[in-house]
């Protein structure tokens, strides 16, 4: 045992340091994992938190509700009802990855395994976070956001831009495109934009107009020719993205507003991915940390203690308890993931008949690292989900399915693991995440520019599911507040 | 070496301006919290973090939501059957708690309609504090005040001789000789090696060693009027005196504890107690207490026996008055010392001595005192007797003319613990505000 990286409980730099490079060496060659330049931070549990309450990102600007999740996570923590997540890795190039300084040194290869290779790699790779984000320029954008909310808060003041915030944050799951590509969020872009802006002002700036009698507005300076400030320009309808939508035309809101819409709207952009790939996310990193440490402890450089701690850490993410259970909140990403990508290499490598059945395709070929790098690169986790859950996963999580009709007084069991229930439980788990069928699905209808600029919002119902009616009104005060002018929501059955 | 950046000495408190803006958002909130936390607890714990819960009225982050309880149909998967075959029926739970989950569960979900956080004592106290301020705060005597300090105010030409500003001197010195040319010591010393070294051979160069003469001659007496250093060189440190408000007070607490005081009303006057302590804690760099009780006779005790030991006797109110004055003389020059008293009575006192109360008040007391403040404790019942602020015991209708004559001396009645939050908020009530 005399290539032990470390033995102690206690982590120091030099320990991290050969741990890093044991398990890049691992998740290079063995895995073939495909990852952006590492990052890693070690930081306090304070900062950790601070790091939770800013949407866990590096840097974010100021806004009331962000102290306020602080608050609660604080308090929460305090009282024991939840510990600090180990890590936080963030989308960007390099991949950042914070470590906890609590952590023992066992517990900072796991978490490096996790968030350095696993989520990393998944970043990298998947599709959707390399189509619809920009992860080498997210950070410089974050910088801009920041110092751009300051400087509206020093000019507009705090009341006005918190405003303006609010309402942006109550459209945010509205704020992104699904179906076709965002602009993409250049700061070089804006900043060249802005420094035009006040070299204009500052060249037709005119020294008589103060002489003039207060109240006496100087003449209108003359628009500035920018297509990207033409806000009464072509409205096409019906628009998915509300926030866009507000910001492209709302007759009410002056340019820095526009600007703050438009930061709110690129990180619900930013992270709509993230909330589509939970279960695949998750289950990537947990299935490299599992790899990497049996690989560690099987070549001798870990020992038993470590592989036990490890161990104990590891099933209490990937437990899932069942829906009577009081600790019951959902069904864990972590275990859902985790248990198909176990799976996966299951069927790869010693597949059964039955497996044979349902995955012709990959059953018996003993290629796992192959399969589950293309199933990473490109699925989310409804389509994962309805291509992968084999029926050996869906009897061990026992899984089945209810069928709910508002009126009923009761719950249909509608299928459940067995032979003739497979495909539907399957089909209707997949579905389950599937982001656009569970969040409603509200568009901008028309607007009415020249006559009472009433704007028609419409959510066409799924299922005739309604919207909640107490939150439906304050969001809606929201857009009237953003658009200026009436707003109506009507709610149509879309079968 | 990998890229590790250790960040846990990176500055604190990155979320603070957040904070801030969380407790500026829900100050409404905050401060009906902190209000009722604080009535319902002892006083003796004000002093700590507090955890506060607060409803989310006004920190509502609404978004559109799904509410699939209202209308319409869907299906959703659980892990965990045991018993159901497809077909089977569950009941739904009576509150609508969709799909079996756990109360803690629920409350999780639906824990939007409050929430409890901590809240730092600093945090605390502002808010409690918000608009209060000392009166008096800065002594009224500070014009006349003894009490000074030596402060430095710059540079003099004169000066004792253990002030003297080195650096100052010496570069005025070098800046004379500078300007005035005086000759180096090094350049004369030069000079007298080559005399001497001419001096061997005298016959050689006669008119070259006059001439050297002459100037190390000519050299020598020019440094000698171009001192090193002159005494227009020298500058001292100049000090003057200022008067400093004082930073320190004390607080006498005069209590009744004859039989009429009860657990009831000494509990009431320990938490005024502890409140103007805390106050004057946040003001001043250093608060005394002294506690003094009284029967028909006063005494000066610990905390403890203030509070906590029982007594009989009659009550002579004004004997209280002479211990505290005693006790000033002795150890509290006013000089030094801001003083606060409070004093806490149910009221009753021997018929006459409230007279003597308020000649010693008039004449000995208020012109020392920055404050006084006089509680008194009334049962219920009484409270509603005594509903106007004219009527009352032999000893609030003297004082309520002490108060007449000094601004700086107040009365109040309390008969439970919730008027003693209020009742402090008006005693110390910012004088703009009032």
């Amino acid at each position: 045992m005399s290539h032990l990286l470390f033995s102690e409980a206690e982590w120091d730099f030099p320990a991290l340091d050969r741990a890093f490079k044991a398990i890049e060496h691992i998740a290079l060659n063995d895995l073939k994992l495909d990852i952006y330049p590492n990052q890693i931070e070690v930081i306090s549990s304070e900062q950790m938190l601070d790091a939770y309450s800013s949407l866990a990102m590096p840097l974010m600007y100021n806004h009331w509700s962000f102290g306020k999740l602080f608050a609660r996570e604080e308090a929460m923590y305090r009282a024991g009802y939840s510990a600090l997540a180990y890590e936080i890795v963030i989308n960007s190039s390099p991949c950042i990855s914070y470590l906890l300084e609590e952590n023992t040194m066992t517990m900072q290869a796991l978490v490096m395994a996790h968030a350095a290779f696993g989520h990393n790699h998944f970043f990298k790779n998947n599709y959707l976070f390399r189509q619809w984000t920009n992860a080498e320029g997210i950070l410089d954008y974050l910088a801009f956001a920041k110092k751009y909310v300051a400087a509206c808060e020093e000019k507009y003041g705090r009341d006005e831009v918190e405003a303006i915030l609010d309402s942006a944050h109550a459209l945010m799951d509205q704020g992104v495109f699904r179906y076709r590509r965002p602009p993409r969020p250049s700061r070089e872009r804006t900043l060249e934009k802005m420094r035009a802006r006040a070299q204009y002002e500052e060249e037709s700036y005119n020294e008589l107009w103060r002489t003039l009698p207060a109240g006496v507005e100087p003449p209108a300076t003359t628009p500035t020719d920018d297509p990207e400030d033409d806000y009464s320009g072509d409205m096409k309808f019906p628009e998915e993205n509300i926030l866009y939508f507000l910001e492209k035309h709302s007759p009410s809101l002056r340019a820095w507003q526009r600007e703050t819409l438009r930061i709110v709207r690129n990180l619900a952009q930013y992270f709509y991915p993230q909330k589509q790939t939970k279960v695949m996310n998750e289950g990537c990193a947990s299935f490299v940390h599992h790899a990497i440490m049996n690989i560690l402890y099987d070549r001798g450089m870990i020992n038993e203690g470590s592989l036990l701690e490890f161990m104990h850490s590891h099933t209490s993410v990937v437990f899932q308890p069942e829906f009577d259970d009081k600790r019951y909140y959902g069904i864990n990403p972590y275990a859902l993931g985790f248990g198909m990508m176990t799976d996966i290499k299951r069927i790869a490598t010693e597949p059964t008949d039955e497996d044979r059945d349902w995955f012709p395709a990959f059953a018996g070929n003993g290629d796992w690292v192959g399969v589950l790098k293309d199933a990473w690169a490109n699925y989310r986790d409804e389509s994962f989900i309805e291509q992968f859950l084999s029926p050996k996963l869906m009897r061990d999580f026992r899984f089945f399915s209810l069928f709910d009709k508002a009126d009923d007084g009761a719950y249909k069991v509608s299928a459940i693991h067995n032979e003739t229930g497979y495909r539907r439980v399957r089909q209707l788990l997949a579905r389950q995440y599937d982001v656009s069928l569970n969040e409603p699905n509200i568009q901008v209808k028309s607007a009415d520019l020249k006559g009472n600029r009433r704007l028609i919002l419409e959510h066409k119902m799924h299922r005739s599911v309604p919207l909640d009616g107490k939150t439906r009104e304050l969001v809606l005060a929201h857009v009237e507040r953003l658009w200026g002018h009436d707003v109506g929501l009507s709610e149509t059955d879309a079968n | 070496m990998t890229h590790f950046i250790d960040r846990r000495l990176n500055p604190k408190g990155k979320s603070l301006g957040n904070r801030q803006r969380f407790l500026r958002r829900a100050r409404t909130q905050i401060r009906e919290a902190v209000q009722k936390s604080l009535k319902d607890a002892s006083v003796a714990d004000i002093d700590k973090d507090r955890k506060v819960r607060i409803s989310t009225k006004g920190t509502k982050e609404p978004r559109f939501r799904l509410d699939p309880k209202a209308g319409g149909e869907h299906d959703f998967v659980l892990p965990g059957n045991k018993q159901f075959t497809p077909g089977d029926e569950i009941k739904k739970p009576p509150s609508g708690d969709g799909g079996g989950r756990g109360k803690e569960a629920a409350d999780f979900a639906e824990g939007d309609d409050e929430f409890e956080f901590t809240m730092t004592q600093d945090e605390v106290l502002d808010i409690f504090f918000e608009d209060l301020e000392l009166p008096n705060l800065v002594r009224t005597t500070l014009k006349d005040t003894p009490n000074k300090v030596w402060k430095r105010a710059g540079i003099t030409t004169a000066g004792s001789p253990t002030q003297i500003n080195l650096i100052r001197t010496m570069r005025n010195a070098q800046g004379r000789r500078l300007a005035l040319h005086r000759p180096k010591l090094k350049d004369v010393e030069e000079l007298q090696a080559e005399l001497d070294a001419l001096e061997q051979n005298p016959e050689i160069d006669r008119e070259k060693i006059a001439a050297l003469k002459e100037r190390i001659a000519k050299l020598n007496s020019k440094r000698k009027w171009v001192g090193f250093i002159d005494p227009v060189d020298v500058r001292f440190n100049s000090y003057t005196e200022q008067p400093v408000p004082t930073s320190q007070a004390v607080m006498f607490c005069l209590m009744d504890v004859s039989g009429s005081m009860g657990e009831r009303e000494k509990d009431l006057a320990k938490r005024f107690y502890m409140l103007l302590h805390l106050f004057l804690k946040r003001r001043y760099k250093r608060v005394d207490i002294v506690f003094i009780r009284h029967t028909h006779d006063a005494q000066e005790v610990d905390e403890q026996e203030f509070f906590y030991s029982r007594q009989s006797g009659g009550t002579i109110v004004s004997t209280a008055l002479d211990k505290m004055l005693e006790i000033q003389k002795e150890r509290y020059a006013t000089s030094d010392w801001n003083i606060y008293a409070a004093q806490a009575s149910d009221g009753y006192t021997q018929s006459g001595d409230a007279r003597r109360c308020v000649e010693m008040l008039n004449n000995d007391i208020m012109p020392l005192c920055q404050y006084y403040a006089y509680i008194e404790i009334l049962d219920e019942r009484e409270m509603e007797v005594f509903a106007s602020e004219e009527s009352g015991a032999e000893l609030w209708r003297a004082y309520r003319t002490v108060a007449d004559g000094w601004p700086n001396f107040a009365t109040k009645r309390i008969s439970k613990p919730a008027d003693i939050f209020p009742v402090f908020r008006e005693l110390f009530k910012k004088a703009d505000v009032a």
